[in-house]
């Protein structure tokens, strides 16, 4: 039998699109409407070679497979035996499941941290410092007569970015393309900067000397140089009085930003060049957030410990340093001696010595699919996928949460991240007595 | 299920007209009842007084806003936290808690039910997940309406009937508890970095006015028959001056009164009471206030006191908080909402030494002391806008004692303290309408029947705090006040001991508390019919995904009401 699901959720990128068609039959998917190329490929193989079916443990260096009850009893014995477990990952699942790893963290006295750590932690340290100006996508496709991507491609990474809330979506105040102007800054011509109205090529790590060179020409204060990251200064103060001249601007950043030399400091420069702007007209500030439920993973953890991101619960309440307490550095320093990954693939993406520690500490994985973490891991829990097997909250990258559907049954057996983490989160207040 | 009796104490109780007298009180399976069997637990409450639960009615304690004040202010955190403990998460507090250690410190106070006042319809999913993650008293929120795209066109195109359907619906949908209005149409105005200064201003591209707008939803609010009347944080917040907007704000739904009853609430009033013309000869506006409120039966008050705090403000009157951060050069937070709404977040410190804060410090006062009936005040500090809610028991003894407010008074800005009339009132508040501004009229305005009081058939949700009323002299002992009303000597919620002593002994979940709102059938279809194409339109999610379903809350409590159409 056939049925379609409409107004489903697509668990991918950030931008959360929630009107995916769905036709299952046979207990499969079987069509894929309104998704992009990215979403596609992911319905179609999400039930790959790569899945894994089983629970495993490793003995003597082989994988075993065993019940689901075996596997959650090992894990809680090798986090309730650790000093100082890490709990990571955790931006593709639900807030529901997430709630239970701060809970198991807090409750084993090690850290809890998100994939934020290695994307947008800059851009949080610089809310800390400065405040964000921003909005939901709702009010750029209504009102947005500027849109700028800067060190972002939003047509690979988010691909129905423009479509559904910028350049191309048909809004209240603003119906057409032509109602609004489209700028990219970007170290190279990407395929967003390709459909940009004017498309500004940077020197790769000096977008803080840009961004400060546009606040002064925002201020009107001269610049006395010929050029900055390579942008001649006419062209940096065309640009600011293109910002203080639209109606409403908004400036989406990417890793390109986070991730370039300067970090947060490039942030700080970004979100104080929009703050400043407001003295002149209206303009917001969004980051292009990546995974579908990143953005939740900071809600959670922020609502209940008060931080985002890195939370250390050693001395038995919320303690936040990022820089100490985030993942790459407590790797780093091999402070860790558990670690506990949830839907990511940290040996995949970290730097060397980082993973050095990973290899040589218990890790349990907790993920639908094989990647190079469960390989290294010692403990493998397979699980049903959010968003097409279970439902669950995400959050938008502007934080508005939606509920993802299920959309077929997982796998027989296969439980949620929810699940299994309840259960290792009951055994652990067991063990721990 | 259990049974407690609580024996001896001075009970206070004005919902039942009990002042101070001794009356056992007993309670089984949740609730206030005749008698209980000898099996009962016995509290003795001997030289305690005993009152219903606190209940608050408007402080910022979750959602989208809360938690961007979070993220906004790690420094918040760091020198106020609470470890972990057998029974309780751990957490961090001051200005902005994280959600058990915001459930947790209400309990320790007595307070047993709270509501959020402030929820973007469309992140009302947010606030919900963290209401479900707050623990022991009972919750509500409050959506934001007052720059709603389409009430305002509804109104425009005066289209009465079909934009109350398309209320109930909303409320229905995000399972909110009342009408909230924030600066109407001021918000909607910022969208576009705008500002709206008079009532009869016209809305950009809406041509509909900030009056229309609380005229508008009054009359809804009215047919909808909605348990708590419309909730107003009116324009020109925080400007010098702008009590003549709160007054013409009150004054504009006079007439829909229904029988003298309350057809408004306005809220954190101190914030609206500034008379002068600059911040220069900022003054208070609280006697002017306070005069029409006591000429007219239709209008009640919550306060928004200021503490003197280091503190986070926020609130969905955006443009006001970049006001705010243009005087302060604070980090600030913005965050518009599609076709609804904003807010505006900015750290604020207020101090004993600065004029503005001293004069807002005395209005506050002044407003609980000059409005001579109790029941048309609530007190809140608006939490976290005018200083924490952990700060209401410093509130209770500056009302409470005159003593306590002469040696505040002794420490504000001299300039401050000469141009207040607060030195000369030597009004001081009884427990009795203690008990009446922070449970009893609290309770009452929201509509909630089984709470606020102590009768037979009421929720067994008890403050019990160690405070000698005999031999009770309030003005002198304004520090015993504020040391009980810091730590309820016990707190019942639902029949069971949930605080001792000021600690938490049992952290269970509270209810939350929603409209269920109907309307004729045909009214609601060709509502809807029209909706689904001007939703897709105005946001950037499908009308079936704004929907919360039921089982989406933890404890559902849902109040039937039915509409007049
Ligand atoms: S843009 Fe992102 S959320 Fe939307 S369909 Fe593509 S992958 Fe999914």
């Amino acid at each position: 039998m056939e049925k379609t699901i409409y107004n489903a959720v697509c668990t991918i990128c950030g931008c959360c699109c929630d009107d995916l068609e769905v036709k299952v039959g046979d207990g499969k998917i079987v069509e894929v409407k309104n998704a992009c190329a990215i979403s596609l490929s992911k319905f179609q193989n999400y039930n790959s070679e790569e899945r894994i079916i089983k629970p495993m443990i490793k003995k003597n260096g082989e994988f075993k497979e065993c019940s689901f009850k075996e596997a959650a009893e090992k894990a809680s014995m090798i986090l309730a035996e650790a000093e100082y477990p890490l709990i990571y990952g955790l931006s593709l699942t639900s807030t529901e499941a997430i709630g239970k790893a701060v809970e198991l963290a807090e409750v084993l006295g090690g850290v809890i941290d998100n994939t934020t750590s290695v994307c947008h932690g800059p851009s949080l340290i610089g809310v800390h410092d400065i405040g964000v100006v921003t909005c939901t996508l709702g009010e750029i496709k209504n009102r947005a007569d500027l849109i700028i991507y800067w060190a972002s491609n939003p047509v690979f990474s988010h691909p129905r970015h423009l479509a559904r809330y910028t350049i191309f979506s048909k809004g209240k105040f603003r119906k057409e393309r032509k109602e609004r102007k489209l700028i990219v800054v970007d170290v190279r011509k990407t395929a967003t900067a390709k459909l940009a109205d004017i498309f500004i090529q940077a020197i790769p790590n000096q977008d803080y000397e840009l961004l400060s060179a546009l606040r002064m020409a925002v201020k009107g204060e001269e610049i006395y140089l010929d050029e900055v990251a390579g942008v001649p200064v006419n062209k940096i103060e065309e640009l600011a009085d293109l910002m203080i001249s639209c109606e409403f601007g908004v400036l989406f950043f990417g890793l390109g930003l986070t991730m370039s030399l300067g970090k947060s400091r490039n942030i700080d420069a970004a979100l104080s060049l929009v703050r400043d702007l407001n003295e002149k007209t209206k303009f917001l500030i969004m980051p292009m957030r990546g995974h579908y439920n990143v953005t939740g993973a900071n809600e959670v953890i922020a609502w209940q410990t008060g931080y985002p991101f890195a939370v250390d619960f050693s001395q038995g309440y919320p303690k936040y340093n990022p820089g100490e307490t985030t993942t790459i550095e407590l790797l780093t320093r091999g402070e860790c001696d558990a670690a506990l990954i949830i839907g990511s693939d940290p040996a995949a993406h970290f730097p060397v010595s980082a993973v050095k520690h990973l290899m040589k500490i218990p890790v349990i994985t907790i993920d639908p699919h094989k990647n190079a973490t469960t390989l290294i891991s010692n403990v493998v829990i397979p699980t049903a996928i959010t968003g097409i097997e279970v439902e669950g909250t995400v959050y938008r990258m502007d934080g508005v949460p939606l509920e993802c559907k299920k959309l077929v049954e997982p796998p027989l057996g296969l439980k949620s991240d929810e699940e299994i983490l309840t259960e290792i989160l009951a055994n652990v207040k067991k063990l721990k007595g | 299920m259990s049974e407690i009796l609580i024996k001896n104490g001075f009970v206070f109780d004005p919902l039942n007209n009990i002042n101070g007298e001794k009356i056992d009180i007993a309670v089984k399976d949740g609730k206030i009842v005749e008698k209980v069997s000898s099996k009962a637990k016995v509290i003795d409450a001997s030289d305690m007084i005993v009152m219903p639960g606190g209940v608050d009615i408007h402080s910022h304690i979750a959602g989208s806003k809360v938690n961007a004040g979070r993220v906004l202010r790690p420094e918040d955190h760091v020198k106020d936290f609470e470890v972990k403990t057998k029974i309780t998460r751990s957490g961090v507090g001051y200005s902005v808690p994280s959600t058990f250690t915001t459930g947790y410190r209400y309990a320790k106070m007595g307070y047993t039910t709270v509501f959020e006042p402030a929820t973007p319809p469309l992140k009302t999913r947010h606030t919900h997940e963290e209401l479900r993650d707050i623990p022991i008293i009972d919750k509500g929120c409050f959506p934001l309406l007052g720059n709603n795209w389409f009430i305002m066109e509804y109104l425009k195109e005066e289209k009465l009937e079909e934009c109350a359907a398309y209320i109930s619906w909303l409320l229905n949908a995000v399972k909110g508890y009342a009408i909230k209005i924030v600066n109407p149409g001021g918000t909607e105005a910022w969208g576009w970095g705008r500002e709206i200064a008079y009532l009869d201003e016209e809305i950009p591209y809406f041509n509909v006015t900030p009056k229309e707008i609380v005229r508008w939803l009054c009359k809804i609010n009215n047919i909808l028959n909605l348990p708590h009347p419309i909730h107003v944080h009116t324009n020109n917040l925080g400007k010098p001056g702008n009590y003549v907007t709160t007054i013409e704000t009150m004054d504009a739904v006079k007439d829909l009164s229904k029988d003298g009853e309350v057809s408004i609430h306005v809220t954190h009033v101190q914030f609206n009471g500034f008379a002068g013309t600059s911040w220069l000869n900022l003054a208070s506006g609280a006697s002017e206030i306070a005069d029409y409120i006591n000429k007219n039966t239709h209008v009640e008050i919550d306060v928004g006191q200021i503490t003197f705090a280091d503190t986070t403000t926020m609130t969905a009157d955006g443009p006001f908080q970049y006001i705010l951060y243009l005087l302060s050069r604070e980090k600030w937070v913005n965050a518009d909402v599609e076709a609804e709404t904003g807010a505006g977040i900015v750290p604020f410190r207020y101090k004993k030494s600065n004029y503005v804060n001293a004069i807002q410090w005395g209005i506050g006062l002044e407003l609980a002391l000059l409005i001579k009936d109790p029941w048309k005040i609530h007190m809140t500090t608006d939490h976290p806008n005018g200083g924490p809610f952990t700060h209401y028991p410093k509130v209770i003894a500056w009302l409470m004692s005159g003593k306590a407010r002469e040696k505040t008074i002794n420490k504000i800005n001299k300039n401050a303290k000469r141009r207040l009339d607060l030195p000369g009132i030597d009004r001081e508040y009884t427990l009795y309408e203690i008990a009446i501004i922070t449970r009893a009229a609290t309770a009452k305005s929201l509509g909630l029947k089984n709470k606020g009081h102590l009768g037979v058939g009421a929720d067994a949700d008890i403050a019990i705090y160690d405070l000698n009323y005999k031999k009770l002299e309030s003005s002198k002992d304004y520090k015993l006040i504020k040391k009980a009303f810091k730590r309820a000597a016990y707190t019942i919620k639902n029949g069971e001991i949930v605080a001792k002593n000021g600690e938490i002994v049992d952290s269970s979940k509270g209810k939350i508390y929603w409209v269920n709102s109907k309307v004729a059938d045909d009214i609601q279809k060709a509502m809807l019919s029209n909706l689904k194409t001007k939703f897709e339109d105005y946001y950037t999610i499908k009308m079936e995904n704004y929907v919360i379903n039921e089982s989406y809350l933890r404890n559902s409590c849902m109040l039937n009401v039915q509409s007049e159409v």
